[in-house]
């Protein structure tokens, strides 16, 4: 994951609420193996329609999105975060998320600002009257800014995911530091295993 | 001290590390894999010259993508294809038991792991879908996890995690007959909202939860997820220890009876202390079917297509709106005028043997209305082998249902099992966004006997419609 300190750029306002993931990227996109490329289905069936947001010529090229509540539910892809990255967003400031939403986003880096309804009201008030507003989100001072007219508003951050975000960190190395305790605790675990239940074919072995 | 709730007795035995100012290192006893959301974990660890830790807490099977048309009918989309292929191929080099299309054991990810016995009480179960929670019928910890955290635990077989609130949620009392666990469900997430469980983990008590077979709480816990919530649990009783007596993935004799016994400790201590309760009231409930666009847009079957005016909220007034609008619905239209062209009996949420078994009794002798399409896909090979060892498929395709091979299908529409444009289906599946089944497609909500009734009738109905 590549560090991310200060995001400086313009936003584009959704004023929906219950953005599930279904919509973020539907699941005909989920064949994919790849990594890449999802950007191209981010909202497609929304994209569709010449009046959504995303095809209105002033937001083209913004890297901040604001959202409605419940930002995220429903399905665990991944792929929703995928697609909001590779299309350009770097941030996504809304009143609530989904939790995996949440989670999968801090994995790859795409900031998650929550701010109060009235707070989201407002940016996004800020960014339609003018859609050449600078606005920034400052992950260290874990602050929102919009300079041009003075608004800021200070959003929190689990302090772990902060400084993974600062320092690009990952997860899997950050664990595996802890790998004499995962060893001793496997050691302990009285848990079953699959072993003896199927044979390399996958079927039940017969008792 | 308090005592603890189930959910806190898993936690801390599953606690590898707590380090100051770090989220709990928390260890998982089983992942479940499918084709969707693991290809890019493999290749990440590949990628990292990083391997499977403990391929023997690791089970594998397709269902998100695979067609449901007879098995020898080649997949036709490549990039379908090209997904259940990378599945074997990644099994087979991280040394993974895998259940490809096909396979006697292959189902549906959250039907496969009960059914064979791998999902035991307090354990830590995840897989990279987010109906997971569905094990929490056993009193077992279970939620969806997204593709990093899928190759955090291949190489690690640990979480970094927060830990969840508790939320008690009792449904007090016997449920009425013709209430099934699905509406029960609808009901809880109708009345907690899509974000009302968000950071909790949800405990289901009360003499109608209780009352559910296994596989009725596994259609509780399943939903979970669609109020928001991290995790759905079910406290041990001896129904779970009879459903899992015999299965593949215990012991046998004595070995099973003293794990049975370990297992009776699975429950919430009586002085323990949730941080939120709710009380649902089961005599107040009746058959459900969703309206809208999200699953906790609930309607009674008996009830009306509300109006957004009937929302305080503004945002779930604007939401209604665009529900109605995305449904092709009116305010005021009675459920049960509604037609449908589509129905679908299948998916995590009701492909079970028994939700079969109650479709079957209210299709008998009877014929799919001219127009609809019926579907009725199976949850895994073992439910499709045990239908048809019943009768019940000779049951379905009698009466003009079709009768298919095992795998998610229409829940999501990833493999050919679609919606068209405008189609309006009933559907015992979870989640009724926008083009979820299909573009354009719109999804309402359904128990398996209201499905099996108003493919029958062509529109919203109970068993009682059918036979009155």
């Amino acid at each position: 994951m590549k560090p991310v300190r200060v995001i400086e750029g313009r936003a584009v306002p959704l004023e929906r609420s219950d953005v599930d993931t279904d919509q973020i990227i539907p699941s005909d996109w989920l064949k994919r193996v790849e990594r890449t490329g999802f950007g191209r289905g981010l909202f497609s069936e929304w994209r569709d329609d010449p009046s959504f947001v995303l095809n209105d010529q002033r937001y083209v090229g913004a890297n901040i999105l604001v959202a409605g509540p419940r930002f995220g539910t429903g399905s665990s892809r991944e792929h929703a975060v995928w697609a909001l990255m590779d299309y350009g967003f770097a941030a996504v400031v809304a009143p609530s998320f989904g939790d995996i939403f949440r989670n999968n986003s801090s994995k790859q880096g795409l900031v998650i600002v929550q701010l109060a309804q009235e707070d989201v009201d407002e940016l996004t008030r800020l960014v339609k009257e003018d859609s050449t507003r600078l606005v920034i989100v400052d992950v260290d001072q874990m602050q929102v800014e919009v300079p041009q007219v003075d608004w800021h508003r200070s959003f929190a951050l689990d302090p772990m995911i902060r400084e993974r975000l600062l320092y690009g960190w990952d997860d899997i190395g950050l664990t595996m530091r802890r790998e004499a305790s995962i060893t001793s605790f496997e050691e302990r675990s009285t848990a079953p295993t699959l072993e003896g239940v199927f044979d390399g074919a996958g079927h039940v072995i017969a008792r | 001290m308090a005592g603890q709730t189930l959910f806190e007795k898993i936690w801390n035995q599953h606690v590898v590390a707590s380090p100051e100012g770090e989220p709990t290192l928390l260890y998982i006893d089983l992942h479940l894999v499918h084709e969707v959301t693991s290809p890019q974990a493999f290749d990440g660890l590949r990628l990292n010259g990083r391997g499977v830790r403990r391929p023997d807490l690791t089970l594998a099977t397709a269902d998100h993508n695979v067609p449901t048309d007879p098995i020898s009918t080649p997949v036709k989309d490549p990039v379908s294809r090209r997904q259940l292929e990378a599945l074997e191929e990644n099994c087979r080099e991280f040394n993974i038991t895998v259940f490809p299309r096909g396979h006697e054991n292959q189902g549906i990810v959250h039907i496969i792991g009960p059914e064979l016995g791998v999902t035991q009480p307090g354990m830590t179960i995840v897989c990279g879908d987010s109906h997971t929670s569905t094990h929490g019928a056993f009193g077992a910890l279970a939620f969806g996890i997204g593709t990093s955290e899928v190759e955090h635990v291949l190489a690690t077989q640990t979480l970094p995690q927060q830990k969840a609130q508790t939320m008690s949620v009792t449904v007090r009392g016997k449920a009425p007959s013709g209430v099934s666990a699905k509406d029960i469900v609808l009901a809880i997430v109708g009345r907690l909202g899509t974000g009302g469980g968000a950071g909790h983990v949800l405990e289901y008590r009360g003499e109608a939860i209780t009352d559910l077979s296994m596989e009725g709480r596994m259609t509780v816990c399943n939903m979970s997820i669609e109020a928001g919530a991290r995790a759905g649990l079910v406290a041990v009783d001896d129904k779970t220890i009879d459903y899992l007596r015999g299965r593949p993935g215990v012991p046998e004799g004595e070995a099973f009876e003293r794990l049975a016994e370990h297992w009776r400790s699975y429950v919430s201590d009586k002085d323990a202390v949730y941080d939120r309760e709710i009380v649902i009231e089961a005599s107040e409930l009746v058959p459900y079917v969703t309206w809208g666009t999200n699953p906790a847009q609930v309607v009674a079957l008996d009830g009306v297509v509300p109006s957004p005016n009937e929302f305080d909220d503004p945002d779930e007034r604007n939401a209604s709106e665009r529900s109605l609008d995305y449904m092709g619905l009116a305010p005021g239209e009675p459920i049960r005028s509604i037609p449908v062209d589509v129905v679908f009996i299948g998916s995590c949420t009701n492909a079970r043997i028994e939700d079969l078994r109650a479709a079957a009794v209210v299709a008998r002798g009877q014929r799919v209305a001219p127009g609809v399409r019926a579907l009725v896909v199976p949850g895994s090979h073992r439910v499709k082998r045990q239908a048809e060892e019943e009768g019940l498929d000779e049951i379905f395709l009698a009466a003009g249902f079709e009768w298919r091979e095992p795998g998610c299908s229409m829940c999501l529409g990833m493999n050919p099992d679609q919606l068209g444009q405008g189609q309006r289906s009933a559907s015992t599946s979870n989640r009724n966004f926008e083009g979820r089944q299909g573009r354009g497609g719109r999804t309402h909500l359904v128990s398996p006997v209201v499905a099996a009734a108003t493919a029958i009738l062509g529109h919203f109905a109970s068993p009682e419609d059918v036979n009155g």
